[in-house]
């Protein structure tokens, strides 16, 4: 973000930016940043908080009122957080217990999608949009594909270009918006990191993202490679992981 | 939330790694301009935002995608590689990453003097450096839309 404030104010054109990780914005030396405290995806800190939101818009546009720079500036108010339940979040819709690995992992994700499917229709509605559909036109194309994968018979990809590994990372990320977008239509109000912690405790998809990852670090194709390590599984479950499997090692 | 020191131990190391990778920037341009209420505004967001059936972006992709001004909140999607920055907030309401709305409801009240006909979506996660060419064309860009105020947006 930083160094694309650098190379177009370097053309002519004034930049602002926000700034989630001050650290790296203050090594960068932008010509104006804001740096506000939320939480990584949200610069705006929070959805619908339309005055919350043009507060912050407001002091971003402010430093180009500055004389001279480069300015690096603090954006001090939290989001709101609404009344949120934080943790211990059990969905209700109860889903099996996941053990078994292949088709049974698959047939156990495409329960839980029907489960969720009232909800997701109901998010969808109330929303006036959904933003599944980088793979396909609905979930059901994203999951055939994911499902492929766990399974063993990967499909090739749907589009002419797309690699195997972008393929199945964008079918993975319309499943989990899928879910996302479900859950919070149900009852409560869910924090982000309670819908993030049920996502990847509980839900069969996830074990399935988690399949895929094994497939990939094993894969020869150069596209999965990269998939296993970054770009399926967030760090802090990979992390999670890593410990485990040196707590096991030295027990 | 998004402070270094809130983050776990490895998260942490991810992000300074980051810094310790840097290129040097040389010396921070700063460029002035005329006052806010006669600027006119353009959104670049580093999201991975595009418009349905646009290109996805590829991991490590350094090029942009164009957002026309009047795209319905309905037809943009997020294509970013990465998996580790919350997205619940976007799919609840953009403007918590692209704050089009907002933009429009200061442009209305005169704040600011208008908003770019088309604003343009980077992914974060691409190599510094190969930013540079492309953000070069962007600029030839905005300046013949004589956009004079770029807000620069990341996740």
């Amino acid at each position: 973000m930083g160094a694309l404030g650098h190379y177009i104010e370097r053309e002519g054109i004034p930049t602002a930016q926000i700034s989630l990780i001050r650290e790296q914005t203050a090594a960068i030396k932008p010509s104006r940043a804001l740096w506000v405290p939320f939480m990584l995806g949200r610069p705006f800190g929070a959805p619908n908080e339309p005055d919350f939101q043009r507060s912050v818009l407001r002091a971003l546009l402010s430093l180009f009122e500055r004389p001279s720079g480069p300015v690096l500036e603090d954006f001090s108010e939290d989001a709101p957080a609404a009344a949120a339940q934080e943790e211990g979040f059990a969905c209700p819709v109860s889903f099996v217990p996941v053990t078994a690995g292949g088709r049974g992992l698959a047939r156990a994700m495409w329960e839980e999608i029907a489960q969720l499917a009232t909800w997701y229709s109901l998010a969808r509605k109330r929303r006036g949009r959904t933003t599944v559909g980088v793979f396909g036109a609905t979930v059901a194309d994203a999951a055939r594909h994911v499902a492929s994968y766990v399974d063993g018979a990967p499909d090739a990809p749907p589009v002419a270009g797309w690699s195997a590994g972008m393929a199945v990372k964008r079918a993975c990320d319309d499943v989990k918006a899928y879910y996302y977008e479900a859950v919070a239509a149900q009852p409560g109000n869910l924090a982000a990191k309670a819908v993030e912690d049920w996502f990847w405790r509980e839900t069969a998809a996830a074990k399935a993202f988690l399949a895929i990852r094994d497939i990939c670090l094993k894969s020869d194709d150069e596209s999965l490679k990269p998939l296993g390590k970054l770009s399926l599984i967030p760090r802090f479950v990979t992390d999670g992981l890593n410990r485990a499997q040196q707590e096991q090692h030295t027990t | 939330m998004a402070r270094l020191r809130d983050f776990s131990a490895p998260e942490q190391e991810h992000h300074l790694q980051k810094i310790r990778e840097l290129p040097d920037f040389g010396a921070t341009p700063f460029v002035p301009g005329p006052p806010l209420n006669k600027r006119r505004v353009a959104i670049i967001t580093t999201s991975g935002l595009h418009a349905r059936g646009d290109r996805p972006f590829d991991i490590g992709a350094a090029d942009y995608r164009v957002i026309p001004g009047d795209t319905p909140a309905a037809d943009l999607l997020m294509s970013h590689v990465s998996v580790n920055f919350d997205r619940s907030g976007f799919q609840e309401d953009i403007n918590v990453v692209f704050p089009i709305d907002r933009l429009r409801e200061l442009a209305g009240e005169g704040v600011i003097g208008s908003i770019s006909d088309f604003h343009y979506s980077f992914m974060g996660a691409a190599p510094i450096r190969a930013l540079e060419p492309k953000a070069r064309e962007l600029a030839a860009l905005l300046k013949k839309d004589r956009v004079d105020a770029v807000l620069l947006t990341p996740v």
